[in-house]
Order: C-alpha cells, then sequence, then structure tokens
C-alpha cells in the first residue's frame, strides 16, 4: 500500500506545482483534475489495504469522479466567459479584483 | 487479474503496429521534402492561416450537456445490474434521478440552448 | 503486503511522466493530450486495486467527457498558433521549492506512519491489517450501495448535475445585447 500512498503524493505534489505556475486557466483545471485523482487513488488503496469490508472507499470516489465532472463543466464555462470578455484566459488578465 | 492481461496485450499490440507500421514507411520511402510538399493538405488548393484555428463557440454548449449525460450513464450501469434484485424500488430511485435531470434538458430547450443559432 | 508487480511500476512510471508533461509542456494543447495518457493510466491503477467500476468510470467520465471538454475549451479559447505564449508565471522557483517539499513531508509522513503506529497485538502496522475481504462483484455491490445505504447522495448528485448543467448554460451562452 506504501507504494500507492506515494504514488498518489507525488502525483499530487505535481498538480500542486501546475496549479501554482500555470498561468493558463485551462492549464490550471487539468492541475487539479491530477490533484482529484491522487485523491481518489489514496481512497481506492485504503479501501482494498485497509477496511476491506464493503467498498465504501470506491464509492466515495466514484461521487469524487462526479463532482469534478461538474466542476469541470462549470469551470470552463467560466473560462469562456472569461475569453468573451477578456480575450484572453490567462490570469493576469483577470487582476480587476486584485488589490 | 489475469483476465486484464488481454487489455495489456491489446495495448501494446496497438502501439506496436503503430510504431512498426511508421518505421517501416520511415525506412521505405524516399526523403525528399519541399515546400509544396510541407503545406497543410486543403484539397489541392492553398491553405488560408494554419490549421490552429479556433472552434466554433455554440459547439460548447453540446459538449456540456454531453458531459453531464455521460456522468448519468455511468450511474445507469450499477442500477441495471441490480435491478432484477431491487425491483420497484431501484426503479422508482432512478426515474427520479433521471426526471431531475431531465429538467436540465428541458431547461435548455426552452432556452434555445440546444438551437443552432 | 504483496509487492506491487511490474505492471504498477510501469502504470506509476506512466502516470507521473505524463502529469509532469500536463504541467511543463509549452503547447497547452499537448499537455491535454498528455492529461488523457495520466489519466488513463490511473484507471490502470484502478484496475490494480480491484475497482473496475471506478476505472470503467473514470474512462468514460474523465477520459471520454471532461477531457474532451477540456481539449474544447483550449480550441475555442487558446490562441495555439503563436507559439511563444509563455505558460508558466514568475513563481517558478517558488512553486517548485513548495511542491518539492510538500512531496517530501507526505512521503516522509506516509513512511513514518508505517514506522510508528503499530498495533499491541500483533506488531505491524496499523494499516497492513486488512479487516474483512472485498466483495467479489465489484459492480453489484457499488449499484446496491447506490441503491440502498447511498440513496440520498445518489439523488443529490442528480441535483449537482442539474444544477452544474445550468448554471454552465447561463454561463456559456451568449447574452442578447
Amino acid at each position: 500500500m506504501l507504494f500507492y500512498l506515494s504514488l498518489a503524493a507525488v502525483l499530487f505534489a505535481v498538480g500542486l506545482f501546475g496549479v501554482l505556475t500555470r498561468r493558463n486557466t485551462i492549464g490550471i483545471l487539468m492541475s487539479l483534475e491530477l490533484m482529484f485523482n491522487a485523491a481518489n487513488i489514496n481512497f481506492v488503496a485504503f479501501n482494498k489495504y485497509v477496511w476491506a469490508d464493503g467498498l465504501i472507499g470506491q464509492m466515495f470516489a466514484v461521487f469524487i469522479v462526479v463532482v469534478a465532472a461538474a466542476e469541470a463543466v462549470v469551470g470552463l464555462a467560466i473560462v469562456l466567459l472569461l475569453y468573451r470578455n477578456w480575450q484572453g484566459i490567462d490570469t493576469d488578465h483577470v487582476s480587476v479584483m486584485k488589490w | 487479474m489475469t483476465e486484464y492481461l488481454a487489455v495489456l496485450i491489446f495495448i501494446f499490440a496497438g502501439i506496436g503496429i503503430v510504431l512498426f507500421t511508421f518505421l517501416l514507411s520511415r525506412l521505405l520511402r524516399p526523403i525528399n521534402p519541399y515546400h509544396e510538399k510541407n503545406i497543410n493538405y486543403e484539397c489541392a488548393e492553398n491553405p488560408i492561416g494554419t490549421s490552429w484555428v479556433k472552434f466554433n463557440n455554440r459547439f460548447y454548449i453540446f459538449a456540456l450537456i454531453f458531459v453531464i449525460f455521460d456522468v448519468e450513464v455511468v450511474f445507469l450501469f450499477p442500477w441495471a445490474v441490480v435491478f432484477g434484485q431491487l425491483g420497484l424500488y431501484a426503479l422508482v430511485e432512478m426515474v427520479i434521478f433521471i426526471g431531475i435531470l431531465f429538467f436540465g434538458i428541458f431547461y435548455a430547450w426552452r432556452k434555445g440552448a440546444l438551437k443552432w443559432v | 503486503m504483496a509487492e506491487p508487480g511490474i505492471v504498477f511500476w510501469i502504470l506509476a512510471v506512466v502516470t507521473v511522466a505524463s502529469a509532469v508533461m500536463v504541467v511543463t509542456l509549452k503547447n497547452i494543447f499537448h499537455c491535454a493530450l498528455a492529461l488523457i495518457l495520466c489519466l488513463f493510466s490511473v484507471a490502470g491503477i484502478y484496475i490494480l486495486l480491484n475497482a473496475e467500476f471506478l476505472a470503467a468510470a473514470q474512462v468514460l467520465i474523465y477520459v471520454g467527457a471532461v477531457a474532451i471538454l477540456m481539449i474544447f475549451a483550449i480550441m475555442l479559447t487558446s490562441n495555439l498558433a503563436s507559439k511563444a505564449i509563455r505558460q508558466s508565471n514568475e513563481q517558478v522557483m517558488v512553486g517548485t521549492v513548495v511542491s518539492v517539499l510538500f512531496c517530501g513531508g507526505m512521503l516522509a509522513l506516509i513512511y513514518l506512519t508505517d514506522k510508528a503506529i503499530v498495533s499491541e497485538e500483533t506488531g505491524v502496522a496499523f494499516w497492513r491489517q486488512v479487516r474483512g475481504t472485498l466483495p467479489a462483484d465489484n459492480v453489484a455491490s457499488l449499484g446496491g450501495y447506490l441503491m440502498t445505504k447511498f440513496m440520498l447522495p445518489f439523488e443529490v448528485v442528480s441535483v449537482l448535475l442539474l444544477a452544474a448543467m445550468i448554471g454552465a448554460i447561463v454561463l456559456a451562452r451568449k447574452e442578447k445585447a
């Protein structure tokens, strides 16, 4: 199980790097998906190796996948709106509310 | 787990066949590129601009509705497996589930989002 | 705990390599393709962990729908023709330091927990004792959960999807000026 947890940790760190360094908002959303997947690997690994009595962890992971899909739909719609209003989707275009 | 060996073999065979074909054509063909060969193929016309064009916005609504109903279909699979045991109860639950989502497609339809304007 | 086989290592290397490609490549379209590869190999990891339905859902929802939506959004918005777009901001150094620190901390935590939290009875780490056995039929037991124990979350998911759909339509439609 340690290998699966380590893989998830590395994947999460890579996603974190992406979220911190991307300028493109779609790139940030893609990095977020990587982090969701890391969390899902953890859920499923714990489900198999620690609490195999039932599939609660897998159930949770399915709901995470679904919520991530809904998040991607709304997030990309917001990206489209950004593009329409600012003619660009980089995060430094959208600095109106920055103090 | 061993039944997934077939999937693995398929993946490697797929990758291998494509790589083999590229390698073979690379070895057999004469290499003589010039400008007219390298421009994008556009039915023998001179191409205008690059092939990296922007899609039209109206495709997006359809992609979005597709994603929502794709998620719904994923929930249909386990439901179909247990439907025989649970019977009417499961049917009512799924009718509620699809009924709620039906409001969404109804909304999109009424708002004219499905129209190809 | 059985050592993971060669398949795990192949999948892990593909996952991490394509994830690194997702966050570092210059062309955002290539990033989306690398994301598809990454999600696909995560589906393989799920199969190794006896989560067949989740692997199928991963391929259907993530690879089939979300990644395609990403590609659509890229084609709709990004100016891909200009090759000189800078994709990363000035925080690359800070981001590298933070994520390497985070990764090291997580790995240290995982291994320290494995060493430290040992149960008294058996003398092995707390999380190395498997309780129960996984149900043989993955999809059927998940379906049973969905229809009985997780009935309310299941219905709430449909409300969530409805909200996402209406919200996205409201956002994405061009308002008539």
